[in-house]
Formats: structure tokens, sequence, C-alpha cells
């Protein structure tokens, strides 16, 4: 589904991600921890088209085509979703409004019917119970004045309408209490299934507890330098990212 | 002397108050170059230009321009009231409507103004016969909008009229006014008006004003309002149209705990030219006002704003809040904007904001990355954006209207950008 090759990204100058390798398949959910400043945050954004990157060498291949050549909408109908770490406060965009705007767009784009505000609003009201979100939200401006646990919940919710087949969540765990962050790996679980495939990043295991990854990935100074099952994110809640710097430096010098 | 004040003085038939007030308009002739008041909105092209007078007589116009404004209404074209178009018969209990004469005494001079600075209040004073003045009885509560209708209609060559209206609002009373200053065709006509307001003790106006008139035509206006203790005087302006439009707001605050909420939107498209002023005085003790203005610049549009606002001595405990928001579209567009906060009370809370941007682009990047195309994310925000202000109109009914209308006019905007 998913096929980074050797990806090289640079944004003002400096490199970034410096020959990143990932290969996701349907159905499955890939975390992806590392240290601050390691590349992860830069990674969600150019596989969702954020502007300011430049790709200097590999390729991104999504459904056998060539991902970064898309625009950002492009790839919201073939079906990439990015979960914001931090979703963007819009006053004066309607939340319902806007959300079913971007579904029918999308719906167009792939030659499906639009849904009509009776339609929409059926499925708003399922997403809704599910994630236990409070309707009152969906009346005000995008993200206008939620606190951050409602701006983390108000993305998944947003994917649980737009049903992405390839959703990547940058850090949606940061920032959560506790039964925030079940509440939305609850909305998560719910979601996965054979033919969709999660990209999960984050900084801490303690996601990983609700997100049961088939594959851990550790993602340090733009490489993914060591792969793993759910056993390595609890490794390197043991050791620290400073274990894996220790075990991968002599390589990467050699 | 300017062809243009030639051209308009030749319209003149008054004496005595009216006499001194053209005089006085001739003597200082136009702003000059000195002139801060007028420093962004050079007059030189229209300087060389010559305007007759409006002829007797109701010039037709398309009927369809005011098939959705509801009763009570008053029709004016080319500044010529429009009986048969106006409805007025079922004016509520309360209010008192006069049409004719006006009283031609020239408003007071703002304290910093040069000679020429006043030239089109003067001239409005000189030449305006007629304008609409209306009482409201203390006491009497109008919550249905009357609506006053200035149509411009092309008639053979550039004409321009000149209104001069006056609104009292008794203690205690309440109106809700609409203005809609429309175009039946393309013209460049060219009118003057002057609205003097007085809020007696607790009476309250809500006023929206459209002005939407022919890209060719050019007006300036002048509001002068008087608060008195606890008025509140809430208002919305949407500049849409015309190829240069001036409007000065004074307002003064004169009574304890007056107030005044004043929002507006500037939409400088095409060739527009729309300068507006704002003159807010806090006179007395515990006065507010509360300023929200939204503008757009594109193609080779240009917005002008000065949001002026003075505490006078002993006006302790004024607030006044004052946000001006712009966004530069294009790079043959130009927006001049200058928040001037003067103090001279202690105890006050002043704030005031002035940005000129472009959209921001982490919330188009949001908006597209959910699947809207980069034009739907574009207008989305710039609806949202310039739609800010319309929240000081309290009607559910109006404010829908208004954002219609503003909608439209953003919609077609983009069609000459």
């Amino acid at each position: 589904m998913l096929r980074i090759e050797n990806l090289h990204a640079s944004i003002a100058g400096r490199e970034i991600l410096k020959g990143l390798t990932l290969d996701v398949k349907p159905g499955e959910v890939h975390a992806i921890m590392g240290p601050n400043g390691a590349g992860k945050s830069t990674l969600g954004n150019i596989l969702a088209g954020r502007e300011g990157y430049e790709i200097t060498e590999g390729s991104v291949r999504y459904d056998d085509g060539d991902l970064l050549g898309l625009e950002p909408e492009e790839r919201a109908a073939a079906g990439v979703f990015l979960a914001f770490q931090y979703p963007v406060e819009i006053p004066g965009v309607n939340n319902t409004y806007f959300l079913r705007s971007a579904l029918n767009a999308q719906r167009k784009t792939r030659g499906e019917p639009e849904l009509d505000s009776m339609q929409f609003l059926k499925i708003v009201r399922e997403k809704l119970a599910a994630l236990q979100l409070d309707d009152r939200l969906l009346h005000r401006g995008v993200n206008e004045g939620f606190s951050g646990g409602e701006k983390k919940r108000n993305e998944i919710f947003q994917l649980a309408v737009l049903e992405p087949k390839l959703a990547i969540l940058d850090e949606t765990d940061s920032g959560l209490d506790i039964d925030a962050l079940k509440t939305v790996a609850e909305g998560v679980n719910a979601l996965r299934s054979p033919d969709r495939a999660f990209v999960v990043i984050t900084h801490y295991q303690r996601l990983l507890d609700y997100i049961r990854p088939d594959v851990v990935h550790v993602l340090a100074d733009g490489r993914i330098v060591e792969s793993g099952g759910p056993e390595l994110a609890l490794q390197l809640e043991e050791h620290g990212y400073a274990w894996i710097r220790d075990r991968v430096t002599p390589e990467a010098v050699a | 002397m300017a062809a243009l004040l030639d051209s308009l003085a030749a319209g003149f038939d008054g004496d005595g108050a009216r006499k001194a007030a053209l005089d006085a308009a001739l003597r200082d002739g136009l702003p000059g170059p000195r002139s801060e008041a007028w420093k962004y909105t050079p007059l030189r092209a229209l300087e060389r230009r010559t305007f007759a007078p409006v002829e007797a007589g109701v010039a037709p116009f398309d009927p369809a321009l005011v098939a959705d404004i509801p009763a009570p209404r008053l029709v004016f074209v080319n500044g010529v009231h429009d009986a048969a178009h106006s409805d007025v018969d079922a004016l509520p209990d309360g209010v008192s409507l006069v049409l004719g004469e006006a009283d031609p005494t020239p408003r007071d001079a703002t304290a910093d103004t040069r000679p020429g600075d006043d030239v089109f209040a003067n001239l409005n004073a000189a030449l305006a016969r007629t304008g609409v003045t209306l009482r409201v009885a203390a006491g009497a509560t109008v919550a249905a909008p009357l609506h006053l209708v200035f149509i411009g209609a092309a008639c053979g060559s550039d004409r321009a009229w000149h209104l001069r209206h006056a609104v009292e609002v008794g203690e205690g009373a309440s109106l809700v006014l609409a203005e809609h200053h429309l175009a039946n065709d393309a013209h460049r006509h060219l009118d003057t008006a002057t609205l003097s307001l007085r809020l007696a003790p607790r009476a309250r106006l809500r006023h929206a004003r459209i002005h939407d008139a022919a890209d060719g035509a050019t007006s300036f206006l002048r509001t002068d309002a008087m608060l008195g203790e606890e008025a509140e005087y809430r208002r919305l302006d949407l500049e849409l149209g015309t190829a240069l439009s001036r409007h000065e707001l004074n307002v003064r605050l004169e009574g304890d705990r007056a107030r005044v909420v004043a929002n507006g939107v500037l939409l400088a498209a095409g060739k527009r030219h729309l300068d507006t002023r704002l003159g807010i005085e806090h006179v007395a003790r515990d006065t507010a006002c509360e300023l929200t203005w939204r503008g757009i610049g594109t193609g080779r549009g240009r917005a002008v704003f000065h949001g002026g606002i003075t505490i006078h001595e002993g006006a302790d405990g004024s607030d006044a809040n004052l946000s001006n928001k712009n966004l530069l579209l294009s790079a043959g567009a130009e927006i001049d904007t200058q928040p001037v906060l003067v103090i001279h009370a202690d105890e006050v809370k002043a704030a005031h904001g002035a940005t000129v941007g472009q959209l921001d682009p982490d919330a188009m990047f949001y908006l597209r990355s959910r699947g809207l195309p980069a034009d739907d994310a574009r207008r989305l925000l710039t609806v949202a954006f310039m739609r800010e202000p319309l929240g000081v109109i309290e009607s559910d009914a109006l404010r829908s209207a208004l954002e219609a209308r503003l909608d439209a006019a953003l919609a077609s905007m983009e069609d000459t950008r």
C-alpha cells in the first residue's frame, strides 16, 4: 500500500530525512517511535503533502502510484489522512460544514455520489456516539476554542467520517490524559480493518498499550534504525532512546 | 479652481447658511497634499471631472432591485425620492418620517482639520436640498428594520446629488435601520451624503449599511453620531462597490456608559478605492467602543482604514477595542491601515491591532489535507475572515441577508481577480 524507499528530504536547506525506507501493507498498524528531532513529524507532513519540503532523493509509492506528485487534496481523495499533531483553529468555518464539504469533495473526485445533509448527519451521529464527542463541538468553528483533548478527538472523528485507507497519526497521544487517550485509542481500534493501514507516530510507548502495533520502527536521525514487534517499544521504554543511539551509531560510522 | 468644484457649484441656488457653506468650500478648495486626513485618497483624477446637477423627475430603474427589500421602505433614485417604489404607509407607532428641506447648519469641524478637509461636508451643507428626517419617540420600540434604498441609475451624463439626513432616537427608544446603496446599471455619478444621529439616554440604534454602488461611482459620506447616557449604537458597514468611496464615521460618546459597536468590511477589488475613517470620541465616563474591521485588497484595489479613537480628559473607565485585519491577495493591490489612539484620561482600557497578510498557510494545508480543493479552501477561509464583523448584527434574518450579500460580492470578486 505504502512503499517509501531511501527518502531524503530537507527543509530550508537542512536535511531531515536521510534515507528512510518503510513498507506498509493493508491492514497493518506500524508504530514509528523516535526521539525529538528525529524527523517523525516531517514524515507525516511529507506524506500528507505539506509545502516547504524538498525531496532530494528516493520515492514514495502509494497504491502503485507516485504519492509525491499529488496535491494534498488529491492524496486525501486517494485515501491518505493525517491526524495533525497541532490541529489548526479556523474561526468562522463551521466544523460540520467543513467536514461535509471535504467528504463530498473527496467523493466527487472518486466519482462517487455526494451525500446530502440528511445522509451526512446520519454518519456523523454514528461516529460521534462511538467517540463520545460532544455534538455541540460540531456547531462551532473548526477546532475553535477546543481543549487539547477535544482537538485530538476531533481529528479521530474526522478520520472516522472520512474513512481513509491510510491513516497517519502524528503524536495524537501528546497532551492527552489517560481517559482521553483510551477514547482515542478505542476510536482508532474500531476503525482497524483488513484494507486500512495505520502509521502511528509517537514519542512514548504509552499509546501502544492501547493501539497494538504489528510493527514498531525506531526513527533516529532521519532513518529507520531498528524495526521489530511490539516488544521493541517496551525495550525502548525501559532503556530510553540512548540505548538505540549506542546500538546504531557504531554501524553508522562503519 | 478645480473643474469639479465649479461644476458642483453651478447647481447652487441658495442663500444664507447655504451660501456661507458654499463660500467656505470654494475658498478652501480640495484637500491639499499636506492633508493627513486625505493622504491616502488623492483626488487629482476627480478634480478634473465635472458633474451636472440631477434633473427633476425620477429616473427609471429595474424594480427587481428592490423586490427583496420589504416595507417600510423609502426609495431614492439619483437622489430624488421615488414615491412609487417607496412604502411607508405602515410606519410603526412612535416613528415620524419627514422628507424635505434639510437643515444646512454645518456640523462642527473636528479639532485637527485643515482647510479643505471638510470640503465635501461643506458642499453637502450648501447643495443638499432634501433628505430623510426620522424621529423615534421616547420609549417607542421598533423591531422591524426600516429600509432606506439609494439607487444610482445611468442618465446620459455624469450627475451629482447631495442628501442630508437626520435620525433622532428618543429616550429609551429603539430603531433598526438598513441602508442599501445599489446600482441599477453602469454609471459614473457622484453623491455626497451626511447623516446626523442623536441617541438620547438609553436609546438603541441598530444600523446596517450596504454600499454596493456602480463600479464607476464616487461617494462621500459623513456620519456624525452623538450618544447620550447608556445609549447603544450597533452598526455594520459593508463596502462592496464604487470606484471611490470615502466614509467618515464620527461618534461622540457624550453620556456615561454610552457604547458603540461599529464593524465593517472593505472589499477593495478591481480598481476600487475604499476609504473609511473612524473618529470615536470618548467624552464621558465608562464609555465603550468596539470596532472590528476586515479588508481585502485584490486586483488593483486599495483599502484605506483610519481608526481614530480619542479618550478625552475625564472619560475615566473608558474601554476601547479596535481590530483591523486585512488580506492582501494581489501584488497590484494596496492596503493602508492606521490605528490612532489618543488618551487623555486615566484608568482606561484600550487595545488596538492592525494587520495585513495573506491567508494562513497552515489553515490552507489543514483544509486541503481533508480533501478540499485549493480554490474551495481559499474561498472558505476568505468568507470566514470577512464575515467576522457581521456578528454585530443580532437579528438572524438581517444578518443572513447581509451574509448573502457579502458572499455574492466575494464570489464576483474571484471573477475579477
